[in-house]
C-alpha cells in the first residue's frame, strides 16, 4: 500500500484509490460534485481541488490515484482559492431561487456555498436560462439550475443500463438531456433525484408540497418489494411526503426501485378508515370495530376449522401472519397459505429452497448466472442493477430461460420454457457446461418459473442443475429464488403454508367455490381470483379498498407497511424490521392487534398482549427470527417433491405484467398510473375523449 | 539565417510534385530500412540527442516522449496518432506539410511507429482540411504500393499501416486525449490525466500523440543526425521551424527557419516586414491565438524559441506568428478570441466552462469602455481562476491572451472606460 503525507500526515492508502478517498480516511472532508463512490470518476467539477507538491498545479483529487511519496495539501491558501474560484463559477449562472427550489435544505451547492462561496456576486452579464426538459412523469427537470456534474448521466449509462441520458452541445451551451425528449424509461430513473447536487433533477410528484426541514424522517424496510430495500420514510404532520432509499451496502447499496419510491401517493387514497359489515341488503355499512369484531366471532365460532381458510398477502408484516396462524390454530383449521399466487415453494423443506441464498452481494462474485423464469428488472430492479454491475466487469455469461426482453445487459437466451431447464438438467445443453466451468455459478428462478401448474417439477429440476453444476458448494451456494412479495419467505419462514390435511390456495378458492370452505380470512390479500369465493363468508383484513374489499363481508381496516412496526424476511432471508412513521388512518388499526382483539372475543385470547411478547413467542417458534438484520446462511437440504412431477410444456410466463401497478398501494397511486400511461402503455397522451 | 542545405521542407510552396517520386528526388524514402535496422533504442536515443521539441504548442521532448511507451507489448497493440486536427488561429504549417510533402509525414509515422512498437498509425486530419486529407490518403497509397507501408515495410520486416481519419470541426479535438476520444467515435471531450496515452489511450491502448511537424521532421533527423538538427538554433531550443506569419506583414506566410531566430529579423526577412514599417508594430502574438501577446517593445529583441519567449510571459505554441500594426483594435481583437474560446469550450469542466464565456462578456463590454475600471482587476482575476484548473489546456489557452492584453495593454483598457464614462457626462 503507497504511503503519503497528506496534510502533515503520515497515512496508508490502498492502491488504486483516490487521494479524495484517502483524505476522507483521515476525516479531511473534501468538497465534491461530481464525484460519486458508485459511479466512474469524471472529474469535472473540479471542486475537489488539491495541491500536490511537484506538480504545478493543484489536481483533481477525485481523479488522482494515491502514489507513494505524494505529498498533498487540502488547507492551503492555493487550494481555498481554486475551490473559491470554482464555487464563483458554478454560481454566476447558478438561479439562486432557493427559496422555490425543491432541494433548498439538502443541496449539495447551498451546503457547499456556505463554506466557498463569496456573500456578493462580482457577476453583472445576464445569466445563461435552460429549457426544461421532459424526462417522464417521476423526474421534473429545472435545468436553469443544472451544474453539468453528469451525475445523471454515469448513474443512467452506468448503473441503469439505460441510454436516454447524455449532455448534448459543448461549451456554456452544454445541457444534460435525453436526447428526444423522451421519458426516462427506468425502473431506477429516481434515484437520478437523489443523485443530482442541485435542484435541476427534482421529483415530480413530490414538487412543492413540503420543504426538507418540515419532514420527520424514519428510518425503516421497504415492503413493495422483496428486496427489503433499506428506506427513509419522510412524513409530515400524518401523511407521508416522500420516501428514499437509505446505505445498505448488503441489499440495496443506495438505490431504489421506482414503484417503491413513487407509490406512495397510493398510501392516501382509497384507504379504509372504518370497519365495515356487508348487512342484509347486500351493501357494506361502517360498523363499530365491535360490532365488526363481533359478527366475525359469530361466524367463525359455529364453523368447524375444516371450512375456515386463511390467505395471507403479499406484503404482511410476520406478526400478522403469525398471529393470525396461531389464531387459526386455534380454530382448529389447517387452511393456510402465504403464497397467493401459487408458487411451487415448499414452505416445509429446507429454508435453502426458498431464499435467495447466496445474497444479494453474492451476485457480484458470480462468474456465470442462469436466469430462469424471471425477470429482474421488472421483479427487483435493485437486484438487476447489481447484476449489471457484476456483468459490466467482464466475464459473466448470462443465460436466460423465459421471456426474452432488455435486461440491460447481454445474454444468451435459452429458450422459452421448462424443456430448455430439462436439456441442461439433462447435460444436453452448452450452458450446463457454462455452468459447470464456472467457479461460483448462479442460478435465479423466478416465479414465474415456480407459479404454474408445473412449479415443482420445475423448482426440482432447478435443483438438479444446481446440484449436478457446483451451483451448490461447499462455500458457496447460488441457488437462488427470487421473490416479489415482501411477505413471501415470512410467511414460508412462519409456515403459513397448509398443515396437516389443510389446503392450499388453490384448494381454498375451489374449496370456497364449491362451497366446503365457508369462511375465508384474506389477510391483505387481493391477487386471488375474489369471483370464485362462491357464498363463503369473506373476513378482509387489509388497508386499501381493493379486490378484497370489494368481495368483503366484514372489512377490518389495517395498517399499511408505514404505519406498523413489522418484521419482513426478504429474498436473500434477511429478517429486517420496518419501524411505524405515521399512524392508520381513521380507526385502522395494527395488524396483530386486530387478529389478537378478534382472539379475545372469541374466548380463545392469544398469549401475548403486546408486539415484544408477540415477537418472543415468534422467535421462539421460528428461531430464523431472532437474528435481525444480518444473513444467516440456510443449510442444504430437502425441499420440493423430491422430483416425482414432471415438466410440462409452455413458456414461462412473465411473473409482472405492469412494473408500476402490482399491490393495493401502487394500484392506489396516481403517480403510478401516470407512469403505466407512459411507459406500458406506449406513452400515449390521454386526449379529451379518453376516460 | 537558415542556410538552404539545412532546409527539411524543401517543397513547402509546392514548387515539385508532392508525390512519391518528387519525395524521392527530395530525399525522402532513402535507406528508411538503415533508420529503422537501428533499433527501437537507437531511434528513441537519436530522437533524445536531437533536442526536437513537440512542434505542437507545449514543447515537450519528443523523444523522451516516445520513450514512454512500454517497452514490451502486454498484449495490447501499441498506437502513433499523429495531431493534424490544426485548428490554432493563425496556424497553418501541419497544413503545408500535408499538402506539399505527405510522404515526409508518411516516412515519420513508420520510423516513429516503428520507435514506439506501433503497426498503425492514424492521422487525425481536421475535416476543414478536405484537399489536404485526400493527398495524404493518394500518397498513403502511393507508399503501400511501393512496398513502403505494409507487411513488410520499406523490408524492414516490420508490419506498419498508417489510416486517415477526418475530424468534424471542434478546436477541442486537438487536444489529445479529446482527439483520442474523437477517434474512438465519442464526444471529443478531454480525459483525466493520469492515466497518460502512453499507459492508456486509443481503445485503452498504449498510444502516442505527436503533431505533424514533429513526426516529419524525424526521418530526416535520422538521417542527417542528431548533431546537426541539434546544432542549430540555441541550446534546449533546437533545429530548424515552420513559423506561420500572418496579420498586418506585407507577404503573409509560412516559412522554414532557425529556431531562436529574432522576431524582428523573421518578420523582416520572410514577411516583408510589418506593413507601414516595424515602427508602426503595435503588438505580435507570437505563438498562435492562445498565447500572450507582446508590445513592440519586446518584440524588437525577443528570440523566437520555447525559453527565449516564455522568459518574456508569451509562448512559442505553434509558433504562429500573428502581427498586429497600429491600426488595429487590440482589445477589439482580443475580444474575438475570447469569444472563439468561449465557443470552443467542450462543457466539461466548470471553469472553461463558466469562465470563458464570463470574460467574453466583460471583454466586449472592455472593447466599447462599457465597463468599469475595477473591472480590469477583475478580469484578471477571473482569468487567473480558469488557468491551471482545467482538465484540459483550453482554459489556460482562453485565459493567456486576456493577461497578455491587460499585462502590456491596460492603459488602453482605462483609456476605453474613461472616454465612455467621460462622454457619457459630456451628454
Amino acid at each position: 500500500m503507497p504511503k503519503l503525507t497528506i496534510d502533515g500526515i503520515e497515512t496508508e492508502a490502498e492502491a488504486g484509490s483516490s487521494v479524495l478517498q484517502a483524505c476522507e480516511a483521515l476525516g479531511i472532508e473534501i468538497p465534491r460534485f461530481c464525484y460519486h463512490e458508485r459511479l466512474s470518476v469524471a472529474g469535472n467539477c473540479r471542486m475537489c481541488l488539491v495541491e500536490m507538491e511537484r506538480s504545478p498545479k493543484p489536481v483533481a483529487s477525485c481523479a488522482m490515484p494515491v502514489a507513494e511519496g505524494m505529498v498533498i495539501h487540502t488547507d492551503t491558501e492555493t487550494v481555498k482559492k481554486a475551490r473559491n474560484g470554482v464555487m464563483e463559477f458554478l454560481l454566476i449562472n447558478h438561479p439562486l431561487d432557493c427559496p422555490i427550489c425543491d432541494q433548498g435544505g439538502e443541496c449539495d451547492l447551498q451546503d457547499q456555498a456556505v463554506s466557498y462561496g463569496k456573500d456578493s456576486s462580482r457577476y453583472h452579464e445576464h445569466k445563461r436560462a435552460v429549457k426544461d426538459k421532459y424526462m417522464g412523469p417521476l423526474v421534473k427537470t429545472i435545468m436553469t439550475r443544472c451544474i453539468h456534474c453528469t451525475r445523471c448521466v454515469r448513474f443512467a449509462t452506468e448503473v441503469a443500463g439505460v441510454p436516454e441520458l447524455g449532455l448534448l452541445g459543448r461549451g456554456e451551451g452544454a445541457e444534460i438531456s435525453t436526447y428526444l425528449e423522451k421519458a426516462l424509461a427506468s425502473e431506477l430513473s429516481g434515484n437520478v433525484i437523489d443523485l443530482c447536487p442541485v435542484g435541476a433533477l427534482t421529483s415530480k410528484p413530490y414538487a412543492y408540497h413540503a420543504r426538507s426541514w418540515e419532514l420527520r424522517k424514519t428510518e425503516s424496510v421497504d415492503a413493495m418489494d422483496a428486496v427489503g430495500a433499506a428506506i427513509r420514510i419522510d412524513v409530515r404532520g400524518n401523511e407521508v411526503m416522500r420516501v428514499m432509499p437509505r446505505l445498505n451496502d448488503d441489499v440495496n447499496e443506495e438505490w431504489l426501485s421506482d414503484r417503491s419510491r413513487f407509490a406512495c401517493d397510493g398510501l392516501r387514497r382509497q384507504r379504509l378508515d372504518k370497519p365495515y359489515v356487508r348487512g342484509a341488503d347486500g351493501k357494506l355499512s361502517p360498523a363499530s370495530w365491535d360490532d365488526a369484531l363481533a359478527v366475525v366471532a359469530a361466524k367463525l365460532g359455529g364453523l368447524d376449522g375444516s371450512k375456515i381458510a386463511a390467505v395471507a398477502g403479499d406484503q404482511c408484516d410476520a406478526e400478522s401472519m403469525f398471529a393470525l396462524k396461531s389464531l387459526m390454530a386455534g380454530l382448529g383449521s389447517t387452511n393456510l397459505d402465504c403464497r397467493q399466487d401459487g408458487a411451487a415453494l415448499d414452505g416445509n423443506g429446507a429454508r435453502a429452497g426458498y431464499v435467495f441464498n447466496s445474497g444479494f452481494a453474492g451476485i457480484e462474485e458470480a462468474d456465470a448466472l442462469l436466469i430462469v423464469g424471471s425477470n429482474p428488472r421488472l421483479e427487483a430492479p435493485v437486484v438487476n442493477a447489481r447484476i449489471r454491475k457484476r456483468w459490466l466487469q467482464g466475464e459473466l455469461p448470462v443465460g436466460v430461460i423465459g421471456q426474452q426482453t432488455d435486461l440491460t445487459y447481454d445474454y444468451d437466451y435459452l429458450g422459452a420454457g421448462p424443456q430448455t431447464l430439462g436439456e441442461i438438467a439433462a447435460g444436453k445443453h452448452a450452458f450446463a457446461k457454462i455452468l459447470k466451468n464456472a467457479k461460483r455459478p448462479m442460478i435465479i428462478v423466478g416465479m414465474g418459473a415456480l407459479a404454474r401448474s408445473d412449479g415443482a417439477a420445475v423448482l426440482a429440476t432447478a435443483r438438479k442443475v444446481a446440484e449436478d453444476t457446483g451451483v451448490v458448494g461447499k462455500d458457496w451456494n447460488g441457488f437462488n429464488i427470487l421473490h416479489m412479495a415482501s411477505a413471501r419467505v415470512g410467511g414460508l419462514d412462519l409456515g403459513f403454508v397448509p398443515g396437516k390435511g389443510g389446503r392450499d390456495v388453490a384448494g381454498i378458492i375451489d374449496g370456497a367455490d364449491k362451497g366446503e370452505i365457508e369462511a375465508v380470512w384474506l389477510l391483505a390479500a387481493d391477487e386471488i381470483d375474489m369471483n370464485r369465493l362462491g357464498k363463503a363468508f369473506v373476513i378482509y383484513q387489509g388497508h386499501h379498498g381493493d379486490f378484497g374489499a370489494h368481495r368483503a363481508d366484514v372489512i377490518l381496516p389495517g395498517a399499511a407497511y408505514t404505519e406498523k412496526s413489522g418484521t419482513w424476511v426478504n429474498s436473500e432471508g434477511r429478517v429486517q424490521r420496518g419501524q411505524r412513521a405515521i399512524f392508520p388512518p381513521g380507526e385502522a388499526k395494527e395488524d396483530w392487534a386486530i387478529v389478537r382483539a378478534l382472539s379475545g372475543v372469541m374466548n380463545k385470547a392469544l398469549p401475548f398482549d403486546s408486539v415484544d411478547a408477540l415477537r418472543d413467542q415468534m422467535a421462539k417458534a421460528h428461531p430464523v427470527f431472532a437474528t435481525l438484520d444480518d444473513l444467516v446462511p440456510a443449510e442444504w437440504g430437502a425441499f420440493g417433491d423430491g422430483g416425482k412431477a414432471t415438466l410440462g410444456e409452455g413458456a414461462f410466463a412473465p411473473a409482472i405484467g405492469n412494473f408500476y401497478m402490482t399491490c393495493p398501494i401502487s394500484r392506489a397511486s396516481q403517480t403510478m398510473a401516470e407512469c403505466t400511461t407512459v411507459f406500458v402503455n406506449g406513452g400515449k397522451e390521454a386526449t379529451g375523449t379518453d376516460g | 539565417m537558415l542556410a538552404d542545405k539545412d532546409r527539411i521542407f524543401t517543397n513547402l510552396y509546392g514548387l515539385h510534385d508532392w508525390g512519391l517520386e518528387g519525395a524521392r528526388a527530395r530525399g525522402d524514402w532513402d535507406g528508411t530500412k538503415e533508420i529503422l535496422a537501428k533499433g527501437r533504442d537507437g531511434i528513441i536515443d537519436e530522437m533524445k540527442a536531437s533536442g526536437l521539441r513537440g512542434r505542437g504548442g507545449a514543447g515537450f521532448p519528443t523523444g523522451l516522449k516516445w520513450s514512454f511507451m512500454p517497452k514490451e507489448s502486454d498484449g495490447r497493440p501499441h498506437y502513433l496518432i499523429v495531431n493534424a486536427d490544426e485548428g490554432e488561429p493563425g496556424t497553418c504549417k501541419d497544413r503545408d506539410i500535408i499538402r506539399h510533402d505527405p510522404h515526409k509525414l508518411i516516412e515519420g509515422c513508420l520510423v516513429a511507429g516503428f520507435a514506439m512498437g506501433a503497426e498503425t498509425a492514424y492521422i487525425y486530419i481536421r475535416g476543414e482540411f478536405h484537399h489536404e486529407a485526400n493527398i495524404l490518403e493518394a500518397a498513403i497509397q502511393q507508399a503501400r504500393d511501393a512496398g513502403l507501408l505494409g507487411k513488410d515495410a520499406c523490408g524492414s520486416g516490420w508490419r506498419f499501416d498508417v489510416h486517415v481519419h477526418r475530424g468534424a470541426g471542434a478546436y477541442i479535438c486537438g487536444e489529445e486525449t479529446a482527439l483520442i476520444e474523437s477517434l474512438e467515435g465519442k464526444k471529443g471531450q478531454p480525459r483525466l490525466k493520469p492515466p497518460f496515452p502512453a499507459a492508456s489511450g486509443l481503445y485503452g491502448c498504449p498510444s502516442t500523440v505527436n503533431n505533424v511537424e514533429s513526426i516529419a521532421v524525424a526521418p530526416t533527423i535520422m538521417r542527417r543526425g542528431a548533431s546537426w538538427f541539434a546544432g542549430l538554433g540555441r541550446e534546449n531550443n533546437t533545429g530548424t521551424k515552420l513559423f506561420c506569419i500572418s496579420g498586418h506583414v506585407n507577404k503573409p506566410c509560412n516559412v522554414e527557419e532557425e529556431m531562436s531566430i529574432p522576431l524582428k529579423e523573421l518578420i523582416e526577412k520572410h514577411a516583408g516586414g510589418v506593413r507601414g514599417g516595424w515602427e508602426n508594430l503595435m503588438a505580435v502574438i507570437p505563438g498562435g491565438s492562445s498565447v500572450p501577446c507582446l508590445p513592440s517593445s519586446i518584440c524588437n529583441d525577443v528570440l523566437m524559441d520555447f525559453d527565449s519567449l516564455k522568459e518574456a510571459r508569451s509562448g512559442l505554441g505553434t509558433a504562429a506568428v500573428i502581427v498586429m500594426d497600429k491600426s488595429t483594435d487590440i482589445v477589439r481583437a482580443i475580444t474575438r478570441l475570447a469569444q472563439f474560446y468561449k465557443h470552443e469550450s467542450c462543457g466539461q469542466c466548470t471553469p472553461c466552462r463558466e469562465g470563458t464565456g464570463w470574460m467574453w462578456r466583460i471583454m466586449e463590454r472592455m472593447a466599447t469602455g462599457e465597463a468599469n475600471i475595477e473591472e480590469i482587476d477583475m478580469l484578471e482575476e477571473v482569468s487567473r481562476q480558469i488557468e491551471g484548473h482545467t482538465i484540459c489546456a483550453l482554459g489556460d489557452a482562453a485565459a493567456w491572451p486576456i493577461q497578455g492584453l491587460i499585462r502590456h495593454f491596460r492603459p488602453e483598457l482605462e483609456r476605453r472606460i474613461l472616454d465612455r464614462h467621460l462622454g457619457a457626462a459630456a451628454e
